[in-house]
């Protein structure tokens, strides 16, 4: 559980960081709250020759709230979130997601820039933000560019963040009706046996727009666009659960593990999934 | 003179035994000032890791360590060519068997130890480790003891003989490559033939999984050999430091008087401190080839993979009863998988531990137990995890078949117990496999728990919940666990407990200090459990002296007197005898000296609470501490000076704690997830010494059955692959997973001990496992369930319910 030899950078702006990710390659790394990082590193399943801590790098700890949308710097923690009272009014799925993210010593390190960047299929964050329609906004020696959330995530720690890019933002669209982050975890600080995030608009007595994500049932987040569309225009009674469950089942791939194997996942991943649908439609 | 004080106050003063006295030890916890093994910090100092095996099964073709004495830092890299002209590339281990040190040409399971890395720091030693070239060629690889059975590979090559014949083991007759020994207790012909003619049988086949005791703190030592006195120290998290002691000395060829063995704070034991591991003797030897002090500091992985793992039972069962449900006939058969090495820590004569309490707290005439020792690439291990040697397992397959046998009976299983325990007035109590309980009122226990959480009414509950599952209404399922334990601890008696040939009894040497205030020491070593605390409770009320002015000590065998340690919750019943019996004979050379200084003659005198008065004339008194200071500073004709006293004591018989448990759990059927909605404990462990930390020991325990049956466990792939490495995966409850404990007791003192205690540590464990695992299995017993095995976790809760068609 010791780590190989690194070299320790603390630059002070978002140049110097720069400008190391591009003397160094993929042999550098940026961390924020590096939760997911050191102990990759400690278990050298990681190896970092050059370890840049993003803590010195001002303007990436503030939330703004304006009238359409929400803006998260990358450094802001769970914890932040957790006791941000106008954000947890604003979109609430943030707050209960991240009070279901590990336990409250790593939430006040554990950063959403780190969560959302790292490309860990067990991080909650990324799924949530498939499902809120968030984007990333990533800078680089040619500038800053926008990923939307939905087309970041290419395979486990794959994602179409370059090599020499920095995360530095999240970007939500003000979020709209019920709400629900339903998690199926093992103990406290697991990653999720099956999780789902749902926001959900009603009018009248049906349903006129719906996003589903999933966590830990893919080598990514899985964003099921016919599971959202199955609830739409319904008044979400049975046979709606039914159809979007089926729908998502489609598109998740779970891989068995210590949690159980995959007809476990699947069947849970269902329950999980009406459970929340359920829920947000009644906040709705 | 007029005594102020009353006597009811001079009492309070002591904190004596029934006191609830804050644990003296915390002070230091609280405060991050303990001091463990890896706060031992020497001048010179350099550090041991090891190269591990990732394989499971293989031969190694070379290591070539150039590489690794490149890196810098790195001193020296040990491997088993090094060890061998010392002889000591192999070790004995606890159970006869003996242990490769290093790797001798293969290993047997992952994370075996393959080379000792020496370095100036812990960084550089790990860099040193990936350096180490080591060159495997994969063998056949046995995870699953009934295939090691059969199988033509062998494990242990140096277990054969070159004829092919297979040599007896250290228990007798071995009948495969791959068999350890077979160990019996009981009447096989006459119990199958009761079995054969019962009116009733129930049988079942049960595993109880491995799993391993997950102290906080992993194990470690620091080895410093000085070379100029010749002396040897060893600090390390040991539960037996005279055992080690002695085991380094026959080892090495050190003189013992040459040794020094110092356990200081251990941040948690639950067996995984008994042992002698590999990185000792590599520590030692890199400290004799060095000259300096070498620590060497397990890992989270390194401990979880390969030192110490628990249980791995397969167990097989049948018993038999009248149709009234009176037991007439226990069968069990055990399959018990040891890994690479058998390495368990039983008492020598005992290569199954205490398995043959297995007819637990009831009286059934007739038994048999067989046990199979197979060898297996896993890692090896076979320690009691908190509990007396293999009793979990043993009240787990009982408490369990009673289950099978109230289901085969259509019969409530509270009732079935009740009819069938042991009664008050058979004790002294003979079982059918050879345990004489010493004492027990389990009718008044059962009836006081089954009240107390109002039984009859959760049964309603129950039938009208399922009621509703059968109408939809609900998806989750109501389980009610029992579990009635019969513990059999404090090992233990000279002339059938030894381990390696040293007798199980222990010590207590006190002193008095000349102003009143005293230090005891002890062979023992407390780990967590308040030893300092609750023997200086033991000592006030014997000796009269406050327990805030008595010091307890354990741990350096430089100045402890012998003793065999702290597991099997042994400290009360055999340490915490021997400090009473210590206490009485400083009482009685105190009563002498009283009576001098009271010129009376010493039969005219007696003790009362921390004095000794004149019979009949109580204002007529010397207290403890006004004889304390004449012991020493006066002439008494007769009597030495000084107030001292040492005892060892080898006790009579084991000590037979017992308890009541009742666990009520909602699952949801859907998901696996199992809620513990009470949980009701009720412990008698006779005479109580401090309530408070009974309790604390109760939560403990049954923390870490909570743990064991609802997820704990070592598991591998067919590959010998260790799939539970970390504490992502190994389950480690914290306090959000863990349920408000309800606690209660009855007391009935063991006869045989000088105070009547009878240990509580391990209890809540032993008690505890089949209760949360009766829990899950009567949930599904109205769906036909009659037994699934632990670990309960999500998936196999699951399972057990798609198996019954409760999905739809």
């Amino acid at each position: 559980m010791i780590p190989a030899a690194f070299e320790y950078y603390r630059p002070k702006d978002m140049d110097g960081v720069l400008s190391i990710l591009e003397e160094h390659g993929d042999d550098a790394r940026v961390m924020a709250g590096g939760h997911s990082l050191i102990p990759m590193m400690k278990l050298r399943m990681a190896d970092v020759p050059h370890l840049i801590d993003l803590q010195d790098v001002g303007g990436m700890s503030d939330i703004e709230l304006t009238a359409d949308s929400i803006r998260i710097g990358a450094l802001v923690t769970q914890a932040d979130i957790i006791d941000h009272a106008r954000l947890a009014a604003a979109a609430p799925i943030l707050r209960e997601a991240a009070l279901q993210i590990a336990d409250p010593q790593v939430r006040y390190m554990g950063t959403i820039g780190g969560n959302v960047a790292n490309g860990d299929p067990g991080n909650d964050m990324p799924g949530l933000m498939q499902c809120l329609n968030a984007s990333f906004t990533v800078v680089g020696a040619d500038g800053e560019r926008d990923i939307p959330a939905r087309e970041f995530y290419e395979a486990a720690y794959m994602t179409a963040r370059e090599d020499e890019e920095v995360l530095t933002t999240v970007t939500i669209p003000l979020p709209k009706g019920g709400y629900a982050y339903e998690k199926q975890k093992r103990k406290i600080g697991d990653y999720a046996t099956a999780a789902a995030a749902v926001q959900i608009v009603k009018d009248g007595s049906n349903c006129v727009s719906a996003s589903i994500a999933m966590t830990n049932l893919s080598d990514t987040p899985i964003y099921s666009e016919d599971a959202s569309a199955a609830l739409v225009g319904t008044a979400v009674d049975a046979a709606a659960l039914d159809a979007a469950v089926a729908a998502m089942l489609e598109d998740i791939d779970p891989t068995e593990d210590n949690r159980g194997p995959i007809a476990f996942k699947n069947h849970v991943a269902g329950v999980i999934l009406r459970r929340a649908i359920t829920r947000a439609w009644s906040r709705a | 003179m007029k005594d102020e004080v009353t006597r009811e106050e001079r009492v309070d003063n002591l904190k004596g035994m029934g006191c609830s006295r804050k644990r003296v030890e915390d002070a230091r916890f609280t405060q991050g000032k303990g001091n463990y093994v890896d706060d031992v910090k020497l001048d010179g100092m350099i550090f041991g890791d090891f190269v591990r095996s990732p394989y499971a099964h293989a031969r190694i073709k070379s290591i070539d360590t150039a590489a690794a004495l490149e890196v810098p830092g790195v001193l020296a890299v040990l491997t088993a060519a090094d060890l061998e002209p010392l002889g000591l590339h192999w070790m004995p281990t606890l159970a006869g068997d003996k242990q490769m040190v290093l790797a001798d040409g293969k290993v047997l399971f992952q994370g075996q130890e393959v080379a000792f890395v020496v370095a100036e720091d812990r960084y550089a030693a790990a860099d040193g480790i990936e350096a180490v070239e080591v060159e495997y060629e994969e063998l056949p690889v046995l995870v699953d003891p009934f295939e090691a059975l059969k199988s033509d590979v062998v494990l242990r090559e140096d277990l054969v003989a070159e004829d092919g014949s297979i040599p007896d083991g250290a228990h007798g007759p071995r009948k495969h490559a791959n068999h350890i020994f077979t160990w019996e207790a009981g009447d096989k012909d006459p119990t199958e033939e009761v079995i054969a003619n019962a009116d009733i049988v129930a049988e079942e086949e049960m595993y109880y999984h491995r799993t391993h005791p997950c102290p906080l703190e992993t194990c470690g030592c620091v080895a410093s050999m000085d070379k100029v006195n010749g002396k040897l120290t060893l600090w390390g998290t040991f539960q037996a430091p005279h055992a080690i002691r002695t085991i380094v000395s026959l080892i090495s060829g050190l003189e013992e008087h040459n040794i020094r063995v110092i356990s200081p704070d251990i941040g948690g034991g639950f067996g995984n401190k008994v042992g002698a591991y590999p990185g000792y003797v590599c520590s030692v030897v890199a400290s004799i080839v060095t000259g300096k002090p070498v620590k060497w500091i397990e890992d989270r992985m390194d401990n979880l993979m390969t030192t110490a793992f628990a249980r791995d039972y397969w167990m097989k069962g049948k018993i038999s009863a009248t149709k009234e449900g009176k037991i007439t006939g226990l069968h069990c058969h055990v399959t018990a998988d040891h890994g690479g090495f058998d390495a368990c820590a039983d008492p020598t004569k005992f290569p199954a531990g205490f398995m043959n309490i297995c007819t637990g707290s009831y009286d059934i005439p007739t038994a048999y137990l067989e046990v199979d020792g197979v060898y297996t690439n896993k890692a090896p291990g076979g320690v009691s995890y908190r509990c007396s040697f293999r009793v979990t397992e043993a009240v787990y397959f009982i408490e369990r078949m009673i289950e099978v046998l109230a289901i085969k009976l259509d019969m409530d299983a509270a009732e079935l117990r009740r009819i069938n325990f042991i009664k008050k007035e058979q004790f002294p109590y003979t079982a059918a496999l050879g345990w004489e309980y010493d004492s027990g009122d389990y009718h008044t226990a059962w009836d006081k728990a089954l009240k107390a959480v109002d039984y009859e009414g959760l049964r309603a509950e129950q039938a009208q919940r399922v009621e509703d599952f059968k109408a939809g209404k609900t998806r989750k399922l109501m389980g009610i666990g029992l579990s009635f334990f019969t513990e059999i601890v404090g090992a233990g008696p000279v002339k059938n407990c030894d381990i390696l040939g040293l007798g199980m009894f222990d010590s207590c040497e006190i002193r008095i200090h000349p102003t009143g205030s005293a230090i005891a020491r002890l062979g023992t070593i407390s780990q967590g459990q308040g030893h300092a605390t609750t023997f200086a409770q033991i000592l006030a009320s014997e000796i009269g002296l406050p327990a805030d002015s008595i010091t307890i000590e354990e741990g350096d065998t430089d100045t402890a007197p012998y003793g065999l340690g702290t597991y099997g919750s042994r400290s009360t019943p055999v340490a915490g005898a021997a400090t009473a019996m210590a206490g009485r004979k400083i009482r009685a050379k105190a009563q002498m000296i009283a009576a001098y200084l009271l010129e009376v003659h010493d039969n005219d005198v007696e003790f009362d609470v921390d004095r000794f008065v004149v019979k009949g004339a109580p204002e007529k008194f010397k207290t403890m501490k006004e004889i304390a200071f004449a012991a020493y500073n006066q002439a008494i004709p007769g009597i030495e000076p000084g107030l001292e006293a040492v005892s060892y004591y080898d006790p009579p018989n084991m000590t037979y704690p017992f308890g009541a448990y009742v666990c009520v759990m909602d699952i949801d059927v859907d998901t696996g997830v199992p809620e513990i909605r009470r949980f009701y404990a009720l412990d008698d462990c006779g005479t109580r010494i401090n309530p408070m930390i009974i309790e604390g020991q109760v939560h403990g325990g049954l923390t870490e059955a909570l743990a064991v049956a609802l997820g704990q466990e070592i598991a591998y792939d067919d590959m010998g692959n260790c799939k539970t490495g970390t504490l992502m995966d190994f389950f480690l409850p914290t306090a959000w997973e863990v349920p408000n404990y309800e606690t209660d007791y009855t007391v009935t003192p063991s006869p045989h001990h000088p105070i009547g205690a009878k240990g509580v540590g391990e209890s809540p464990h032993v008690g505890g496992v089949p209760c949360f695992s009766n829990a899950v299995q009567d949930a599904f017993r109205p769906f036909g369930n009659t037994h699934t095995n632990m670990p309960h976790d999500h998936w196999r809760i699951w399972k057990a319910a798609n198996e019954l068609g409760l999905h739809g």
